[in-house]
């Protein structure tokens, strides 16, 4: 291989101009490709890190109540009028078993009980409608990690302590170690200090959630002892939908994914994905042309070269490599070019972009493109290598 | 081969009933060599000569193994050579053929040195310090030391041929088939080159075929080998001085 590579390696050189044309094409499109993966990469990473950073990846919930029909004496026919049932708040059954079977179940991360229902908010005049979440703060942290987002005061719960969004403490005026009433209806009522505000970024949570401990929560939406929603996190987000199916058909209970509930963001990130890999693609196949080409027109340039080269004892397949490594060596060196413009223009946007989000570079994706890029040049040399290899060098001594 | 060199008279080179056609099974097929006998030995210096059109082009890219023919055999060696494959070919070429071309013909990207290292480094891989010292060797004996880290193009065309006679010799071959090695060069650079040959005719024991037009460098050679519409119209040897 000395040799081969030896005189592949002089003859880029040797056709300076072309080979920094080609490599300058190279380098572009390797950089376009390395940048518009970090960005979409980046862009979708923080899209579902917001998405689910306000919520669990897999919601557990009792079962729908639904009207049982007597069964029908054979030979009748009956008719029905049906009036769907109003599904009360209601408690899932055996939660502590069931969240014991969750906690081993494979592939989960975390798992939290939590109780929540609707309640107002009062102070003096002003009445908001506000959602009450009763969760254990230890448990619940590892599926939000709602410590991070507390802007005043701590996340304390229990013990008439409650934290609540930034958005409702601003609509009732509150701020930390006020007090506020809750309501939950047919009289069940508690004063509330307030020993932390936080902001999750979403308006509907930041306007209306409010955490309290499991046992207060229990008790204002008269559920003793009761939760309504397991939430759960997994490893792979992306075999939650496959997660909660397993945990339906294991428990008997409604299980939904984050997959099921975004359905339409989920589309839209695979639309994009699949954009990506479309431009990638194309991008990746007119380098390859570019570097057939350029090999294409070096073979005829170098015809005599060859000629000579072949009736001095070069057999075939050594030909053949000398063209084959030139395609290589283009690849490399262009991608490695590309790939540092591809992270320069990632830091320039980190840098000096609009900062709504910030992209993270894999360190695999360099590494990834570069090798890709020279199988590809390898590759696109195939056609010009074989041409150059198969010329007659009779003929090839005479070409002028 | 150093064991060829020293018998003197051992045959390196044999044509038996040699043909070759183009355009075979064509309406134009056209047979180019009529069945030609020839041998040439260790210490031959011949040249070929012949109008244009007779076939002397043809008839050296088969004896420099480029091609191969259509009827008949070309023993290179004592081996038969008309039924090996390109890769077989392609060594026996290496080892036992040095070509001269009219254009020199170096590699642009490639030192005077490494010019003539060529067909060493293409069979052999990286030079050997022995290689590297006769490249040396040969260099200085066409006159050139001192030009080894020269590119092609930084030498006068005689320097280049130089270059090309010193590369031909680089594996120290049994043949050293020249196509008008002098066809560009002014006549006391050819002078030059023919006293080259000669010398490594003598030296190394290496047959020479030169093909030329020059009536003069013919009667240079020790032997002329008249082509004349594919057959060899006459073969005479001269009397040596």
């Amino acid at each position: 291989m000395w040799i081969e590579s030896t005189i592949a390696l002089r003859f880029l050189r040797e056709g300076r101009a072309q080979t920094t044309l080609i490599l300058i094409g190279i380098a572009v499109g390797v950089s376009v490709i390395v940048f518009i993966v970090a960005l979409i990469r980046g862009l979708q990473g923080n899209i579902v890190e917001r998405t689910l950073g306000t919520q669990a990846h897999i919601k557990v919930e009792a079962p729908d109540e639904i009207n049982r029909l007597a069964p029908l004496p054979a030979g009748t026919t009956r008719l029905v009028l049906e009036t769907r049932r109003a599904q009360r708040l209601r408690s899932i059954n055996n939660w502590q078993q069931v969240m014991a079977v969750l906690d081993g179940f494979p592939g989960v991360r975390a798992v939290s009980p939590v109780i929540s229902g609707p309640a107002f908010a009062r102070r003096g005049n002003a009445v908001e409608s506000v959602a009450l979440v009763g969760m254990d703060p230890i448990r619940y942290q590892r599926i939000i990690p709602l410590s991070e987002d507390i802007v005043a005061g701590q996340l304390k719960v229990g013990a008439g302590d409650a934290v609540i969004g930034r958005l409702l403490a601003d609509d009732l005026g509150l701020k930390v170690g006020d007090k506020f009433r809750l309501a939950a209806g047919l009289g069940r009522e508690a004063q509330l200090n307030i020993a932390g505000i936080f902001e999750l970024g979403v308006r509907e949570l930041d306007q209306r959630y409010v955490y309290l401990d499991l046992k207060q929560t229990q008790s204002l939406l008269d559920l003793p002892g009761g939760v309504t929603v397991i939430d759960i996190t997994v490893e792979d987000i992306f075999t939650a939908q496959d997660a909660a199916r397993r945990i339906a058909a294991l428990t008997g209970l409604k299980a939904e994914s984050w997959l099921d509930t975004n359905a339409q963001l989920v589309n839209a990130l695979r639309s994009q994905s699949m954009s990506t890999a479309m431009i990638s693609f194309f991008v990746a196949v007119s380098v390859a042309f570019g570097i057939a080409s350029v090999l294409s027109i070096s073979v005829v340039q170098r015809t005599r070269e060859i000629g000579i080269l072949r009736a001095m004892g070069t057999r075939q397949q050594q030909m053949l490599k000398v063209f084959l490594v030139q395609g290589a060596v283009l690849g490399l060196t262009g991608s490695a070019i590309g790939a540092f413009a591809g992270y320069g223009l990632v830091w320039v946007f980190n840098t000096f972009g609009p900062k709504l989000f910030y992209i993270p570079v894999a360190p695999t994706l360099v590494p990834l493109a570069m090798a890709i890029a020279t199988l590809t040049g390898t590759v696109a040399a195939a056609v010009p290598a074989r041409r150059a290899a198969r010329l007659d060098p009779v003929v090839a001594i005479r070409h002028v | 081969m150093s064991d060829l060199a020293q018998s003197g008279s051992a045959e390196v080179l044999r044509l038996a009933g040699l043909r070759k056609s183009y355009n075979i099974g064509l309406p134009t097929e056209l047979e180019v060599l009529h069945g030609l006998e020839l041998t040439l030995a260790r210490r031959d210096f011949a040249s070929l000569v012949g109008p244009s059109g007779s076939g002397k082009s043809t008839l050296l890219n088969l004896l420099g193994l480029l091609d191969s023919p259509t009827a008949g055999d070309l023993y290179l060696l004592g081996q038969a050579t008309r039924l090996l494959d390109d890769e077989r070919r392609t060594a026996l070429r290496a080892q036992a053929i040095g070509f001269v071309f009219q254009f020199h013909h170096l590699i642009p990207a490639f030192t005077a040195l490494e010019n003539v290292m060529m067909p060493m480094l293409v069979t052999h891989g990286r030079p050997s310090a022995e290689t590297i010292t006769r490249a040396r060797g040969l260099l200085e004996e066409v006159g050139l030391a001192g030009f080894e880290g020269r590119k092609p193009q930084e030498l006068s065309g005689g320097q280049q041929q130089r270059v090309a006679i010193a590369r031909a010799l680089i594996t120290r071959p049994a043949l050293l088939l020249a196509d008008e090695p002098t066809g560009n060069l002014d006549t006391k650079t050819a002078a030059g080159v023919f006293e080259l040959f000669r010398r490594f005719n003598r030296e190394y024991g290496c047959a020479v075929l030169v093909v030329t037009h020059d009536p003069r460098l013919s009667a240079v050679c020790d032997r002329t080998i008249t082509l004349v519409d594919g057959s060899i119209v006459s073969d005479e040897l001269h009397s040596r001085t």
